[in-house]
């Protein structure tokens, strides 16, 4: 076991407990955290092949992740937005109970 | 492996599976929040000083702290009495548990597990990133500050809370149902 | 017989005598009631151009006394022609004149006798056409337009049989000539089909090439066939069985007595004078294929032979003028075919010509007697008419003379040349000695008759009961009381069975007084001394010689046959005669003798009933069975195509109501469930499209990670 395989198990390992809460969880907000969760498994993944992968000089691992990051806070700040509008609107923060587009 | 790496490795893990299991809401996202943190110290640990601090400092500092104003503003803790996982959720942990063993299994019979070498550090100073930004790429550095520029904009119209949106008679808004009930189009 | 190529022109136009009485009929047909003076008119009118014409063939044929025939073409079946023609000779020539004379003497009596009857223009009609259709027999000479005219005889027959149709017994009598006839006339078919197939014509004579010319019947004659007959033979014999139904001969003669239900001018013409003289004339036309082998000839002449006797016996015990008169026509027409076995064709011809002409005087006869007795036809209830009708009677007496065969009347000399030939007769002496006691017996039960009849006073009845009432009238009221001659030995009560007798109109009387004439004196055409009429029909001349009657045994058997005559009158007279009869109800002499015998000869013999149990019996066993085969075996075939079809109709619609619309309704329901079953992926909720997404993305990273691995 390589440290590369090491981290990259944790890190799908990681990736799959955000998806599982992305998938099961009720609450949207907790979408939400496993989606983030999911994005940082892949940050971590990014980091790991930039450390243990070839030419770690051009920093193109380490740079994307800043950017990720970026893009993550972005994206989390426009998506509990949207959370809290449908709040208004729906009286709920249920993803199961929000099926306006059925059929 | 070193067992540094173990041990946060294993925060990490602790901090995302209690924070899609946790019944309250703000437990998840305290959980979430040391989740995070693991993850800047495993950052720090592969030599990746900057992105760990980044995490912690956007990750930690600001996203964990938007996900608790988020709970409080759509009254989380109210909806404790409801189940905590949605309908054939057992299908989604299944399905996730699925996904681990695909990837797994990728990692496991690729060339990584096998072939590469512990490498010293590459050099990470703060004076190669700047370069790197300003040189290699200025222009995904301008994008993301647009984008950033946006995203707020944008979040700030989402959320705002309109003046007559209350009584629920706007043209061209939903009627508000009971909560419990589904949504039906007019 | 020699053919002459260039005909005359009589011989030419023969045609026309039989056309013209068709063509009478024809232009009567549409005739309503009122119409009777035209359609007599047209009947006598062209009976009389056809007497004329016949007149002038008869010349014709006294001076070229040989065969003339003038054939054409009819039909063409491939490459054959189907060839029909007429002839003339002295046979022909003679039965023209005799139908024609005999015909038209009826017609005018006929409209004496049918005055008061409301059907008299349809009368004349039938009486026309059967007249036509009798004359198309005489001249054919085409077996195939003999058997066409043929039965159109028989069918005019049946109409002036069953004339007043409204009566059950016309109507019955009627059916029962026609299908009595037919039985015969199947015989004449079969034999006329295997005369064309054994000779390939039915042309009698065709300049060599005829089925009666010599290369012909020698041919037959030649062929065996069935039973080890010559074929001549059988043909002869099928053909013989048309003349047994057409002339009454014994198995056949059930309907000619019955027939006597037709009018008493049907009964004169058609059934003494010419239809049943057909049969007879049959023989004669077709003589020389019966005489190419001798077994022919034999079965004639003991089938006449005993027709004569068998109906001779069935007079005796008759009490209807006119049935009486049937049975000895049947007699009659027996010794006329005894006399064409025995003799040959110029024997039996003379018979049937005399007694066309005193059957026919007999018969006319009979009606002036019914006529003058209102209707009445029972001989018990009759008597003493002499005295009331002396023309009717004169001339029924030389009528009934001629019949008996007493000396120098016709009959002798016809009836006596055949028992001439039948006493010479190498094969047997039976017909001779049956026709002889026939011979007896006619002379005996026509005595009867006239005594019955003419004779004694007139018969008492009882007031009111029987004869009297029948006869139309009430008891006596004493307002004919001065015609009505009780008899003084009449008791109380009893007044006479016909009331006011009296003589018929003179447009009956003088066709009677003709015939008596001719049967007084036509028998000398054909003595011995002056033979002329054999000689005629043989083509030749006759000398009067009285060295004719010196033939060895003619004289003896002359007298020999005078004393039967005289014998049967005598006998008559010892039974009917001395002592008068008084009653109707009266037991007839004969019966106070032998009483069985009388009853059966009176129920004639019981042939009838016989028929009835046997032939009929069959016939409607048939008809049950073949009622049953049609709606059983075939209405049920039928019926059961019909239930197949409804079955396969009805499984083709429960094929079409479950399997097609079933299968498409469960087809479009199954597609209908799939769509729902599918659009439960379109629930709305987010978290199902991710559960989707990953569950693609583990399906394609497995299948990925394997090719790379595989």
């Amino acid at each position: 076991m390589t440290p590369l395989a090491g981290c990259l198990l944790v890190s799908s390992l990681l990736f799959s407990v955000g998806l599982a809460g992305a998938l099961t969880r009720r609450s949207a907000i907790l979408v939400l955290a496993g989606i983030e969760l999911m994005l940082n498994a892949a940050n971590l993944n990014f980091i790991a092949f930039w450390r243990f992968g070839a030419h770690p000089e051009a920093l193109t691992g380490l740079m994307f992740v800043i950017f990720s990051i970026a893009v993550a806070a972005a994206e989390a700040a426009v998506g509990l937005a949207l959370i809290l509008a449908i709040y208004r609107h729906a009286r709920t923060s249920d993803v199961s109970e929000i099926t306006e587009m059925k059929g | 492996m070193t067992a540094s790496f173990l041990i946060l490795a294993i925060l990490t893990l602790a901090g995302g599976v209690a924070a899609v299991t946790l019944r309250r809401l703000v437990h998840c996202a305290l959980a979430l929040a040391v989740s995070f943190a693991g993850l800047a110290a495993l950052y720090l640990n592969l030599g990746a000083e900057f992105a760990g601090l980044a995490q912690l400092l956007v990750y930690v500092g600001a996203i964990a702290i938007l996900i608790v104003f988020a709970i409080l503003l759509t009254r989380g803790s109210e909806t404790e009495d409801r189940a905590a996982f949605s309908p054939a959720g057992f299908a989604g942990a299944v399905l996730a548990l699925a996904v681990f063993a695909v990837l797994a299994w990728a990692v496991v019979t690729s060339g990584a597990a096998h072939s590469a070498g512990l490498g010293s550090a590459p050099p990470s100073t703060m004076r190669e990133i700047g370069f790197a930004l300003m040189q290699r790429y200025v222009l995904p550095l301008e994008v993301i500050a647009l984008m950033l520029t946006a995203a707020m904009i944008g979040a700030v119209i989402v959320a705002v809370r309109e003046k007559a949106s209350e009584a629920g008679t706007t043209a061209g808004a939903l009627p508000r149902p009971e909560p419990g009930r589904e949504l039906r189009t007019r | 017989m020699i053919t002459v190529i260039h005909v005359a022109w009589i011989v030419r136009n023969l045609w026309l005598i039989p056309v013209l009485p068709i063509l009478a009929a024809g232009l009567s047909a549409p005739l309503g009631r009122p119409q009777r003076r035209l359609a007599a008119g047209l009947a006598i009118g062209s009976m009389t151009i056809a007497l004329v014409l016949a007149l002038m063939a008869f010349a014709e044929a006294l001076a070229h006394p040989f065969l003339q025939v003038s054939n054409f073409g009819w039909m063409q079946f491939g490459n054959e022609w189907v060839q029909l023609g007429w002839l003339l000779d002295p046979l022909a020539a003679v039965m023209l004149v005799m139908v024609t004379f005999v015909g038209l003497l009826i017609f005018i009596y006929s409209i004496g006798y049918m005055a008061h009857d409301e059907n008299f223009t349809r009368f004349f009609c039938f009486l026309s056409l059967f007249a036509g259709a009798m004359l198309g027999v005489v001249i054919a000479n085409s077996l195939l337009l003999l058997f066409m005219c043929w039965e159109v005889v028989g069918l005019t027959s049946y109409l002036l049989i069953g004339f007043w149709f409204q009566r059950p017994a016309a109507a019955a009598a009627a059916r029962k000539a026609f299908i009595t006839t037919r039985v015969g006339d199947l015989g004449l078919l079969i034999g006329m089909v295997w005369l064309y197939a054994q000779t390939g014509t039915l042309v009698f004579y065709d300049y060599g090439r005829g089925c009666l010319e010599q290369s012909a019947t020698a041919a037959m004659a030649a062929h065996a066939t069935v039973a080890g007959m010559a074929v001549s033979t059988a043909i002869g014999l099928l053909i013989f069985c048309g003349a047994v139904g057409k002339s009454g001969q014994v198995p056949l003669h059930v309907w000619l007595p019955d027939a006597m239900e037709g009018p008493t001018p049907v009964s004169a013409l058609i059934h003494a004078a010419t239809m049943v003289a057909a049969g007879v004339y049959l023989v004669a036309r077709v003589y020389p294929l019966m005489a190419a082998s001798s077994s022919t000839l034999q079965v004639v002449a003991w089938v006449g032979a005993v027709t004569a006797l068998f109906a001779a016996c069935i007079a005796v015990a008759q009490n209807d003028i006119k049935r009486i008169l049937a049975y000895s026509t049947v007699s009659q027409l027996g010794y006329m075919m005894l006399g064409l076995g025995v003799g040959g064709v110029a024997v039996g011809m003379f018979h049937l010509i005399t007694h066309a002409f005193f059957k026919a005087l007999l018969f006319l006869g009979a009606g002036s007697v019914i006529h003058g007795c209102t209707e009445e036809q029972d001989i018990r209830n009759m008597g003493g008419l002499r005295r009331f009708m002396p023309v009717t009677f004169a001339t029924y007496s030389a009528g009934m003379l001629a019949l008996c065969g007493f000396p120098l009347f016709a009959g002798f000399w016809s009836k006596d040349a055949i028992l001439h030939a039948a006493h010479g007769w190498g094969i047997s002496r039976g017909p001779f000695y049956l026709g002889a006691i026939g011979a007896l017996l006619t002379a005996f039960y026509m005595t009867r008759q006239m005594y019955y009849v003419f004779f004694g006073p007139q018969h008492l009845t009882d007031a009111g009961t029987g004869a009297a009432t029948a006869a139309g009238h009430g008891p006596a009221d004493g307002t004919h009381g001065e015609d009505v001659e009780p008899v003084a030995a009449a008791r109380p009560g009893e007044v006479c069975a016909i009331e006011d007798p009296h003589e018929s109109p003179s447009v009956m009387t003088v066709p009677l007084s003709i015939l008596a004439v001719f049967a007084v004196f036509l028998g000398f055409v054909g003595t011995p001394a002056w033979p002329w009429f054999q000689a005629f029909l043989a083509g030749g001349a006759a000398k009067f010689d009285l060295a004719g009657f010196s033939e060895p045994g003619l004289m003896s058997l002359m007298v020999t046959s005078s004393l039967i005559v005289f014998a049967g009158l005598l006998l008559g007279w010892w039974f009917y005669g001395r002592r008068p009869i008084l009653r109707a109800t009266d037991p007839d002499a004969l019966e106070r003798l032998a009483p069985p015998l009388f009853h059966a000869l009176g129920n004639r013999l019981y042939v009838d009933e016989l028929y009835s149990v046997t032939v009929i019996a069959l016939v409607r066993f048939s008809a049950a069975f073949a009622s049953w085969l049609d709606r059983w075996i075939f209405g049920g075939a039928v019926r059961m195509v019909g239930w197949v079809v409804t079955g396969v109709s009805w499984l083709d619609a429960g094929v079409d109501r479950f399997v097609v619309n079933g299968g498409f309704e469960e087809g479009c329901r199954e597609v209908s469930r799939g769509g729902r079953l599918l659009s439960r992926l379109q629930d709305g909720r987010v978290q199902t499209y991710l559960r989707v997404i990953a569950a693609a993305l583990v399906v394609l990273a497995v299948w990925l990670l394997w090719g790379r691995r595989g």
